[in-house]
């Protein structure tokens, strides 16, 4: 009988710890998938951030090396110059990348260097219990906004593809959601994408992925979907920002 | 390039002396009084096949070595006091995971923004753990250029050895002097990283993290580097001794501070002073040994540093209260002179 459905092999054999509903799992899968489908598993080399994700080596079937705080474009950048041809990505929070972690990005952006960013933007701190994030939406409840976030003293949520895609150098920008099916499946082809022009040299390739953490929001797995697809994407639209690919010369 | 002898800056004999202990990677910011090392290596890397990368900050070229040193390969920064505070996250990272990597620290005077003068105000720092967590780091204090070049090129193999930080610690006089130095070829140490992320073919997965949050897992880990701590301090002891078998007066001083000590003990002994140097080049482990032996012989100790007192606390733990230990101190970017510390030398010896 032909099998249709199994595990990636880029996937552990051990059960996901992450909290109900939350999108690290299936986004997981969407990876190790689109490593698969590429078979450059013994190739990759994957960065575990400090936050949730820190643990993706319990669950990734390649080599991973764990960073510091908003340090994976830095290390990246360390791996790619030692080893340019091996798949090298980072798999970051929003507060990793986006707050103490931006430096390290856009400058890692801008030099176009050869690798694949998957940015996981939900909104708030998972790991530490649900603070405001840099992508915390305006009026968002959080543990450090208890009242939700104001602009007067908080600013606005940060829209980092939009901000990266200022720059020349980047490759290929894209920004999608995990809110139905359907985008989870969009992800992954971006995220496939994103990896398919790194193997080919192209450069600095960056996928932002709108997730769910019903835990924090303090919502239900469905609520947090519809909250993903509604008031989050409002503010953060899905789409390519950049794609030297498909420029017409 | 091997036996050939060269007229080179401190700065410069560091990097290639990085260069021929087989160091490819570089990642570095500009600061003085260091800026020779990153200038030097952004010319000289692409020659031999590596790699220079000028980060956007401190912190990210200490990450950039972190990611690099991951790979398996040798990889270095350097920078000046205030750099190197910034890097600590990193050092403690790279010691938390394991991972060898150079660190030069070529001292500027401090705290704060200081100024560009050369100082040892980073002893501490360099030796009781500047970053966070219980770790420890070989330190090597080189004296002139020479010996700076010849101290990179082993620190490379200790990194390696002990799959450990190493850091250089030099100042702004080491990495700006120009002196005659004799270049060699190494030979090339082969070291097992079978720990390294190179991509899974043919093996199971490799993890490089420092991240240990099963019970009682951090503790082991913590013993286990404890005895790898205690291996560097039972093997790589390095100290050189100036006069010191028949000293009444022991001087303690390292790196530049050292290098002056030690010709104000020959100015001394020319006037029939028995004074003797004690210079430890290896700051961490540190020579308690020898100076536990010149405390049987010597009446009294004196420290030498351009810092308000720093290492002279490590040879008052040695010293355990067996001799009296006097210190002399040049702060934020004070250097003293070979007389100066001669005219030290008579009141340290009229206390006797």
């Amino acid at each position: 009988m032909k099998q249709v459905f199994k595990r990636p092999d880029s996937l552990k054999d051990v059960p996901f710890r992450f909290c109900p509903g939350c999108s690290h799992g299936t986004l997981h899968r969407m990876v190790a998938q689109a490593i698969d489908e590429l078979g450059v598993r013994e190739k990759t080399i994957g960065i575990a951030p400090v936050g949730c994700a820190v643990f993706a080596y319990d669950y990734f079937n390649f080599d991973v090396l764990e960073v510091a705080h908003g340090r994976p474009p830095a290390a990246c950048t360390g791996m790619k110059r030692a080893m340019p041809d091996r798949l090298i990505f980072s798999y970051q929070g929003d507060g990793d990348l986006a707050a103490i972690g931006m430096s390290e990005i856009i400058h890692a952006a801008n030099r176009g260097e050869n690798f694949t960013v998957i940015f996981v933007n939900n909104a708030t701190y998972g790991m530490t219990g649900g603070q405001m994030a840099p992508t915390t939406l305006v009026g968002q409840k959080t543990t450090t906004t208890p009242k939700g976030r104001a602009v007067h003293g908080e600013g606005y949520p940060i829209r980092v593809s939009e901000m990266l895609a200022t720059l020349e150098t980047p490759y290929y920008i894209e920004r999608t959601a995990m809110d139905c099916a359907k985008n989870v499946i969009k992800t992954r082809n971006a995220i496939k994408k994103a990896f398919t022009y790194q193997m080919d040299g192209r450069g600095f390739t960056f996928v932002e992925v709108l997730s769910i953490c019903p835990v924090n929001w303090g919502m239900t797995p469905l609520e947090a979907m519809d909250w993903c697809g509604g008031p989050m994407k409002e503010y953060f639209p899905v789409g390519v920002f950049k794609d030297e690919g498909k420029r017409v010369v | 390039m091997s036996g050939r002898q060269v007229l080179m800056k401190g700065n410069e004999a560091i990097a290639e002396g990085a260069v021929a202990a087989g160091c490819r990677y570089f990642f570095g910011y500009p600061i003085t009084p260091q800026n020779e090392i990153p200038e030097y290596m952004s010319r000289r890397l692409p020659e031999v096949g590596g790699v220079f990368v000028q980060s956007e900050s401190e912190v990210a070229a200490i990450n950039m070595v972190f990611g690099a040193s991951a790979c398996g390969v040798r990889a270095m920064t350097s920078s000046s006091s205030p750099g190197i505070s910034l890097k600590q996250e990193g050092i403690s990272y790279l010691a938390g995971a394991e991972l060898p990597a150079l660190i030069v620290n070529i001292q500027r005077g401090g705290p704060g923004l200081g100024n560009i003068s050369a100082s040892q105000g980073d002893y501490f720092q360099a030796t009781k753990g500047g970053g966070h967590g219980d770790y420890r780091m070989l330190v090597y204090a080189p004296s002139n250029v020479q010996e700076a070049y010849d101290l990179v090129i082993k620190a490379f193999d200790k990194a390696d050895e002990y799959r450990t930080p190493v850091m250089v610690l030099g100042d702004g006089i080491l990495g700006q002097t120009m002196e005659p130095l004799v270049l060699r070829k190494p030979k090339a140490r082969r070291f097992d990283k079978g720990w390294a992320l190179t991509g899974c073919e043919g093996r199971a997965p490799n993890v490089v993290k420092s991240l240990f949050m099963g019970e009682g897992e951090l503790e082991r880990m913590n013993l286990l580097r404890q005895k790898k701590y205690d291996r560097m301090r039972a093997r790589e002891v390095m100290c050189e001794e100036y006069m010191a078998e028949d000293a009444e007066l022991a001087v303690v001083a390292f790196g530049t501070a050292g290098r002056i000590a030690k010709a104000a003990v020959r100015l001394a002994r020319e006037r029939g002073i028995k004074a003797g140097l004690i210079r430890p080049v290896t700051l961490f482990p540190f020579p308690d040994r020898v100076v536990q032996k010149a405390a049987k012989t010597a009446s009294r100790f004196l420290v030498v540093e351009m810092n308000t007192g720093q290492m002279v606390e490590d040879v008052r733990l040695a010293v355990d209260a067996a001799r009296p230990v006097g210190f002399y101190g040049r702060p934020g970017g004070g250097v003293p002179t070979p007389a100066e510390l001669l005219k030290v030398f008579g009141r340290e010896l009229r206390k006797i």
